[in-house]
């Protein structure tokens, strides 16, 4: 079984690095089509063509192969005698060194880099427990340029979330390689808020009335594909919430370039 | 908006040539740096003749003398270097994001290349050589060859003019309205 995590891993990995879900891909050709500034078209044809070339010569996407990020569902049915956590970092190894992946995780003080992409943190699992057998490992490398740009607010009740996320947008957007995914966490705490976020990431697109209402408003902004203006800032998003304090409103956005990277392997 | 094909490199009548929006393809030597290249150059001095020359931000990953994906990083975390790189005789940046736009003025241009899309630039650089390669893959100063290396976008001109700056401005007034 742990051998089989290792593969899944590795699978999960190459898949992710090299070739885009096709619900994204779909996003990104409906923006060009819909797209008016001919600079921004002719960046999200680049986008696409760059996807089809990484796909077609199993070359990774960006050079920025990313933090290894999992979210793992595991069946409650399931006993493993073994440490998910270094099974899967093994599988993280490999990959490294076969796909390959840049080394990109240092130690945060001395900068040192492992060399292997993984080290204490990494990689980052977020497990869930489900019914049933099956384990589901889905692999989202994730990058720093969006990574970076990334920000928890600890609102004022009175403040208006939506006001925070779309200053923080034009504020931040060119930075994170537009046009991007937004993960965004409303209420809980401090930490629950950017968690809340990153789970966002993992249920995209989101397809709720406000979460329409904002990406509208958000494509209104004219940031465009890297910043250089166009109709297509953000191309998908996702709200979810938390209860939280009366005296709190934390809201976390946890940017997403548009090269929005996952796999999933399923162990039976 | 005018396409040009420059060789590096650059002389100061290719910097004056190019306004902001026009698109750029550079053949030519052009050298990888990002953080902690900056942070050495600033300390030691550069490796490499920095006169005329294209400087990309840019940690690519490298098999071998293979490029594999070689898209650019964000130029922001390097703006407190643009002054001295400048200074050394630089007259292209290559990265996304943008960069302050001031230290440009009167002697160079900053090009924005498509984020993301490694794997297309990767097929337009060769490796010639590498620097300070015990700074890791990522941050070593790379020596590529460039063939027709692009799109890029003059988004910071040598008079002033800064795409980013612009929609970013535009975009806040959209958020007041």
């Amino acid at each position: 079984m742990r051998t089989r995590v290792i593969e899944a891993t590795v699978r999960a990995l190459m898949q992710a690095e090299t070739r885009l879900p096709s619900w994204v891909m779909q996003r990104i050709e409906e923006a060009a089509s819909l797209e008016t500034n001919p600079l921004a078209r002719s960046h999200l044809h680049f986008m696409l063509e760059n996807v089809r070339l990484a796909e077609d010569r199993s070359l990774p996407i960006c050079q920025d192969t990313g933090l290894p990020i999992f979210h793992v569902q595991m069946g409650r049915d399931r006993v493993l005698d073994f440490s998910l956590q270094d099974a899967i970092a093994e599988g993280v190894r490999i990959a490294t060194s076969t796909i390959p992946l840049r080394p990109n995780t240092v130690d945060p003080i001395t900068r040192k880099n492992s060399g292997d992409n993984t080290g204490p943190g990494m990689p980052d699992i977020i497990l869930d427990h489900v019914d049933g057998r099956s384990l589901k490992i889905t692999a989202y490398p994730k990058g720093a340029g969006s990574e970076n740009m990334s920000l928890v607010g600890m609102l004022n009740p009175a403040d208006d979330p939506y006001d925070f996320i779309l200053k923080t947008a034009s504020e931040r957007a060119a930075n994170a390689c537009p046009p991007l995914f937004l993960g965004i966490g409303i209420g809980g705490s401090f930490d629950l808020a950017a968690r809340l976020a990153k789970r966002a990431l993992f249920n995209m697109p989101g397809s709720s009335p406000q979460e329409l209402q904002l990406l509208k408003r958000l494509n209104n902004l004219g940031i465009g594909p890297m910043g250089l203006g166009g109709d297509t800032t953000v191309l998908g998003l996702k709200i979810e919430t938390a209860f939280c304090h009366t005296a709190s409103l934390p809201v976390a956005i946890n940017f997403q370039c548009w090269a929005n990277r996952s796999a999933t392997e399923v162990i039976l | 908006m005018t396409e040009f094909h420059l060789r590096t490199p650059l002389s100061s009548a290719d910097v004056q040539e190019l306004n902001a929006g026009d698109v750029v393809f550079l053949s030519g030597m052009i050298f990888s740096a990002r953080d902690k290249a900056h942070a050495l150059m600033r300390e030691k001095g550069a490796p490499i003749s920095l006169e005329g020359a294209a400087i990309y931000h840019c940690g690519p990953l490298i098999r071998g003398n293979a490029v594999l994906s070689a898209g650019p990083t964000t130029s922001g975390r390097m703006a407190r270097y643009t002054e001295e790189i400048l200074a050394r005789g630089v007259r292209a940046i290559i990265g996304k994001g943008g960069l302050p736009g001031a230290p440009f003025l009167n002697r160079a241009v900053y090009l924005a290349y498509p984020g993301g899309c490694g794997a297309a630039a990767a097929l337009q650089l060769r490796v010639m050589g590498v620097h300070c390669q015990e700074l890791g893959m990522a941050e070593s100063i790379w020596e590529f060859e460039a063939l027709e290396f692009g799109p890029m976008i003059v988004a910071v001109d040598s008079y002033g003019k800064d795409l980013f700056q612009d929609v970013r401005r535009s975009a806040e007034k959209q958020m007041t309205k």
